[in-house]
């Protein structure tokens, strides 16, 4: 609490105008990331959690508009600068990493040169003290040989070490926020736990903070310090990695923890929540995953819960502090 | 399963239609609207003609050569009848036989159209579906007939079938070899199409769920690649209809298409031209205009489709 | 449990990759080839789920092909029990559920009409009236309402055209269904509904699966056995609760290793390097040894043989004492 955080979102509204009215995709979605602090966003296809993502790093595309809300990063507000100012502080101030890497390199540059033209564009270098330091990135990030590799085009990688790369190259010019929208999903699991253990160093060792989208609860599990489960454009719950996993307090959470088989113990059966997430032109009122939730009291269907304390985390459900030890 | 009650969340089968994306798209567009409506007269005119058409034209006992050459609009000197359009030098209602020239022309354009639809829609999905040597061969041929402009190909046919038909049969058969011809000269781009979007369809897991069970691949091909593939097969017959129009037309033109007794609007136009010069402009205006506006409204539509269909292209 | 179903013996299949016939004449280039499966061997017993799990470029999917008959194999063969040496059982006796649900269904056709084609195809029931019974049974059966036969696949949740797509292959009293990747393109709280209806439909119905994934923990929850592929080869093959506790290949140790555990809340690790090679230029001998941390001179010159649930020659007392 005493240092100010990296990232500031505050209740963040977006919304797709369409031809059959305006669609909510988030939903007043608020939250801060610290200083060297790594938060995980987990939800189901359509929870909004790369929309939010997008957001921060100002590449909403029509018909999609920031209706409310603001985004600051280090207590200066981005979410409505001019696109050249936004450009500006996208690679200095925030880097990104995509899933899939073929879209963050230019196939048609050397990797050196896509590297040195990042650092030279936000960082006052010579050519070849940029390249210099390109090498030194590329050594960080795990690559062999990188003064050979560092002349070598896209194609010419493997899948991981292309994750490498750009890695690298979100680093590059020493941001303070990576946002990471699903990293390791297009990878191996042998090589996504190389990716994460190699996200997990850098930032450590930098202090750089790191928002990690995935939808992958154990990405989240190994590598976050605090999570956010999203559903339906906003947040469920968000607290400590720990105290989410092991004692969830939204029922979704709590179902989406059940729902993941595990590797040690095998249960005969997997906890379910019956239906799936909602689509944006029919979200229901009040809570939006009452329809679903086992425990839904009248209540739910009649008023939207906000966010409360419950425990070491803050959940959105009229009953995060009632003592149930019912599962969901 | 014989509850056929509606269920009341679901909107009608006509409000599902007119919702649909191409409709949206069609009632935004207003040169789409335009076009369809331009096309729509154009083709009804020409095909209830006869209801309401002065003359037959293709009736040479209607024909008085005495009201022969009359300006529109004004009566002639000797017979005093007037026509709206003009009459040409052989006493032809300008009017009646632009209304009919249309009909030939709509009905060599659109029957070409099928005609080769049918055969390059056939073509591609074998050559798509079965590949190897089939496919070399088929998309081979096609490749060398795009390769020459489809006007000398369909010259090059009706040249060849005008040879082997007897003479006696020749002016019966003029409409059936046009269409044969103008058919044959344009089925290479719907193959190609076709083959393109077949490839695709064919390593879906729909398809491979039919080959699991042992669907024979000509019912693959017909049942569940067919209509997945038509979408821009409907974007090319549309524009294609304008272009085998006007290849009709052109065929006409050159002398090698209907003849003057049963003239469509190329043959009008080529007959018309005859008297630009002496002042009888009328002849020649009125079936070109009628050519122009009519390729020009079809070949629009065709393009709004397309985009429609294909947002991405835009 | 005791009867096999179906026998897999030293299957093969190779695929080529060569570029275009001109192109590789005037290159003066050879043919090239790419082994995808290699020397695959297993059984599977009635009424049980045999899985395979693996990276990219393992060949499971391959297999996959080859045991439905999407696929011929180049070498060895696949036999289901019952049916006479070289031929295919009858149509419909083995079913596929493929990975991803906005693809397998035809979008132009009804539901009701895609569910019964396997009826039509393979004859079972002649008479629409009956088809259109057994298709409102089945949808019953997976989870949906009679009703939604009339709609079409894109009315429907990723999920529910899984439960279509299963309701489909169950249409031909299939025996046995090859499950390709089945929750792969789901959320986990779908994936979760349909692993637990394909559980219940096994036990009700005895069906047997061949189930394919590269997700461990999906593997583990659904499969009674386990058999891990590397490059086109089978690697290891165990009962499901003795490969997790006690695996013995070092690439099966790896995969478990490597999967991130809800249990493990902020590990520190230290990942195995290097990924998947090319499987057109597979490493010499065991071709898991440049990855290996216990190799042996003898991995990277012989092929190591399947013995006692796993081909690594770390497990052969004879070669260890050679070495």
């Amino acid at each position: 609490m005493t240092e100010k955080p990296v990232l500031e979102v505050k209740g963040l509204t977006l919304d797709f105008a369409t031809r059959r009215g305006t669609l909510r995709a988030l939903d007043g979605v608020s939250f801060t990331i610290g200083r060297g602090e790594v938060l995980g966003v987990v939800g189901e296809s359509g929870a909004g959690k790369s929309l939010t993502g997008t957001a921060i790093i100002g590449l909403v595309e029509r018909p999609g508009r920031i209706t409310g809300g603001e985004i600051r990063l280090n207590g200066q507000r981005i979410d409505n600068l001019p696109p050249k100012e936004m450009r500006a502080i996208r690679g200095r101030k925030i880097g990104m990493i995509f899933q899939d890497p073929l879209t963050s390199l230019n196939p048609v540059f050397r990797i050196g040169d896509q590297l040195t033209e990042t650092l030279q564009a936000h960082l006052p270098l010579s050519k070849a003290e940029a390249r210099q330091r390109a090498i030194e990135l590329l050594i960080e990030v795990g690559i062999p040989a990188p003064e050979k590799r560092i002349d070598g085009y896209p194609h010419e990688f493997s899948g991981g070490m292309r994750q490498r790369v750009v890695i690298a190259l979100a680093l590059a010019a020493g941001p303070d926020l990576i946002v990471a929208d699903e990293p390791t999903t297009a990878l191996d699991v042998s090589v996504q736990a190389q990716i994460i253990t190699l996200l997990k160093r850098l930032c450590r060792t930098r202090g750089t903070s790191v928002m990690l989208i995935t939808h992958d609860m154990g990405v989240i599990a190994e590598t976050a310090d605090r999570v956010a489960v999203m559903y339906a454009g906003r947040i469920a719950e968000i607290g400590p990695v720990a105290d989410v996993i092991r004692h969830p307090r939204h029922p979704y959470a709590r179902g989406l923890m059940g729902a993941i088989p595990a590797l040690d113990t095998r249960v005969k059966r997997l906890t379910q929540i019956s239906g799936s997430m909602p689509r944006l032109d029919s979200i229901p009122k009040g809570c939006a995953f009452q329809p679903r939730c086992t425990m839904a009291i009248p209540r739910c269907s009649l008023e939207r819960p906000e966010l409360v304390q419950a425990g070491a985390s803050r959940a959105a459900c009229w009953l995060a502090n009632a003592e149930t030890e019912v599962p969901a | 399963m014989t509850d056929t009650v509606p269920n009341p969340g679901e909107p009608s089968r006509f409000r599902r239609i007119w919702e649909s994306d191409v409709m949206w798209s069609f009632r935004h567009s207003p040169v789409a609207i335009v076009s369809a409506f331009v096309s729509l007269v154009m083709i009804l005119g020409a095909i209830l003609a006869p209801l309401y058409a002065p003359q037959d034209p293709f009736n040479p006992a209607t024909l008085n050569l005495m009201d022969g050459l009359t300006a529109p609009g004004k009566a002639n000197e000797f017979t005093g009848k007037t026509f709206l359009l003009g009459s040409d030098s052989q006493g032809r209602d300008m009017f009646s036989a632009v209304l009919y020239g249309t009909q030939v022309s709509l009905l060599v354009g659109a029957a070409s159209v099928l005609f080769s639809l049918v055969i390059g829609v056939f073509l591609g999905l074998m050559a798509g579906y079965v590949g190897g040597k089939t496919e070399a061969v088929i998309m081979r041929v096609a490749d060398i007939q795009l390769s020459f402009p489809a006007i000398l190909i369909a010259l090059l046919i009706f040249g060849v079938a005008r040879g082997v038909i007897p003479p006696a049969q020749q002016e019966d058969a003029t409409l059936l070899l046009l269409i044969l011809a103008i058919g044959l000269s344009n089925w290479a781009q719907y193959a190609r199409t076709v083959r393109g979007s077949t490839l695709v369809e064919k390593n879906k897991e729909y398809v491979q769920a039919a080959r699991v069970i042992g669907r024979s691949p000509l019912l693959i091909m017909l049942k569940h690649i067919l209509p997945n593939v038509m979408g821009p097969v409907t974007v090319i017959a549309t524009i294609n209809l304008a272009l085998a129009v006007i290849e009709e037309a052109t065929l006409s033109f050159l002398g090698v298409g209907m003849p003057p007794t049963q003239p469509s609007l190329g043959t009008l136009i080529r007959v018309g031209q005859q008297f630009l010069f002496s002042g009888e402009w009328w002849i020649l205006l009125f079936p070109a205009l009628t050519l122009v506006i009519l390729a020009l409204a079809i070949n629009l539509l065709g393009d709004w489709l397309r985009d429609a269909l294909n947002p991405r292209l835009r | 449990m005791s009867e096999p179903i179906l026998e897999v013996t030293d299957l093969r299949r190779l695929f080529d990759v060569s570029k275009p016939w001109l192109e590789r004449v005037v290159a003066r280039e050879p043919r090239q080839l790419l082994t995808a499966v290699d020397e695959v061997s297993f059984t599977i017993n009635k009424g049980e789920t045999f899985a395979l799990v693996g990276e990219s470029g393992s060949g499971k999917s391959t297999v996959a092909k080859m045991v439905v008959g999407l696929l011929g194999p180049s070498g060895g063969r696949v036999r289901f029990a019952g049916v006479p040496e070289g031929q295919r059982p009858r149509p419909g006796m083995v079913q596929m559920i493929f990975q991803d649900p906005y693809a397998s269904l035809n979008p132009r056709w009804r539901v009701a009409d895609i569910i019964a084609e396997p009826m039509i195809v393979t004859g079972t029931r002649k008479d629409a009236a009956s088809r259109a019974a057994r298709v409102a049974e089945l949808l019953t059966l997976v989870g949906l309402s009679p009703k939604d036969g009339d709609k079409y696949p894109h009315q429907f949740s990723g999920g529910q055209r899984q439960r279509i797509a299963i309701a489909r292959a169950l249409s031909s009293e299939p025996e046995f269904i090859v499950c390709d990747e089945p929750t792969s393109a789901l959320d986990v709280s779908v994936q979760a509904q349909i692993l637990n209806l394909m559980r219940e439909l096994q036990e009700r119905l005895g069906l047997t699966y061949l189930f394919i994934s590269h997700n461990l923990a999906v593997v583990r929850h659904m499969a009674h056995r386990i058999g891990v592929m590397y490059l086109g080869r089978l690697v290891e093959v165990q009962e499901s609760d003795a490969l997790f506790l006690a695996p013995k290949h070092p690439y099966t140790r790896l995969l478990i290793d490597a999967v991130p555990n809800l249990a493990e809340i902020g590990r520190d690790r230290v990942p195995v390097q290097g990924e998947v090679p090319s499987p057109i230029n597979p490493p010499s001998g065991c071709t898991f040894h440049p990855r290996c941390p216990i190799a042996m001179p003898v991995c990277s010159r012989e092929r190591p043989a399947f013995r006692d649930g796993a081909a690594c020659h770390a497990l052969a007392p004879q070669t260890v004492a050679a070495e």
